[in-house]
């Protein structure tokens, strides 16, 4: 692909109003997500996922998962990030002791590894799919729940059971033993 | 909205979260490093079912499942790490070595 048709492609992307929104978001997550693992403070890289969420939620909803999108919303930023920052209170180092570091001193093969994952996939995805066209958000939340009631009534119960068992199984964990 | 650049976004995402799994040494970071990876794959999975568009919304059904199976995995794994802290006073996973033989 050469320049001229190269910046006309970008202009034509630029131009549609959900590329527009796609980007605003996307650069909204990935800025969030990089706080998420460099921020110095616990509770800071906890909130900075909540934002993270909020915007792949953005995207579900653009993409007419919109089912998906608020289950993300009440499960992962009502509940998941609660429990997290529960974890971050109980597990905190009780003061007066030496204020630990977060991260490992190595962080360049971390790094390394990170790009040379994001590199790989990208180009394996990219080139496998290309610039084809995804649907635009066109919502059909009801469809969804007559299918997962029918087609897929099974493995939505599995899951159920897997929920009760993750749900017995952590509070057979974190019990305080009574022998002891 | 054409599929790369979600897939573009979904391994970005991915690989952020894997830096954070390799570089961080509290095990709750570690855990909400995993949460940025699984979520960069349910992106990755509605697009792909808007993509295909198919009437059984597998993209979607998946990307539900998925979000339901890491509630159960943050669960469990800040219960692990809730009592390894009361054993070890520490939550830090480079000083867990009680396995090294």
């Amino acid at each position: 692909m050469d320049w001229g048709a190269s910046v006309s492609w970008m202009r034509d992307w630029i131009s549609n109003a959900d590329n527009v929104v796609f980007l605003v978001i996307s650069l909204v997550i990935v800025a969030a997500a990089i706080r998420v693992v460099s921020s110095p403070n616990v509770v800071h890289a906890a909130l900075m996922l909540v934002l993270a969420l909020a915007g792949a939620a953005g995207l579900f909803l653009m993409l007419g998962a919109e089912f998906v999108a608020w289950t993300l919303v009440l499960v992962y930023i009502g509940a998941v990030i609660v429990l997290f920052l529960f974890g971050i209170m109980i597990t905190r180092a009780p003061t007066g002791r030496d204020p630990v570091r977060l991260d490992h001193a190595r962080r360049w093969p971390a790094a390394v590894v990170a790009l040379g994952t994001f590199v790989t996939i990208a180009t394996v995805t990219t080139m496998a799919f290309g610039d084809r066209p995804v649907e635009a958000a066109v919502s059909r939340s009801g469809e969804l729940g007559d299918v997962l009631f029918s087609r897929y009534v099974i493995p939505f119960e599995a899951v159920s059971f897997v929920l009760l068992a993750a749900l017995i199984g952590g509070i057979v964990i974190a019990r305080k033993d009574p022998d002891r | 909205m054409t599929i790369s650049q979600f897939l573009v976004l979904g391994a970005l995402l991915f690989s952020i979260g894997i830096y954070g799994v390799l570089v961080r040494r509290n095990a709750v970071l570690v855990l909400l490093s995993v949460e940025l990876m699984l979520t960069a794959v349910n992106i990755n999975l509605v697009a792909f079912g808007s993509y295909i568009s198919d009437t059984l919304r597998s993209g979607q059904v998946f990307a539900l499942f998925v979000i339901t199976v890491a509630a159960a995995e943050v669960g469990i794994g800040l219960a692990i790490v809730v009592l390894v802290f009361r054993n070890r006073s520490s939550a830090n996973v480079d000083e867990l070595d009680l396995l090294r033989w």
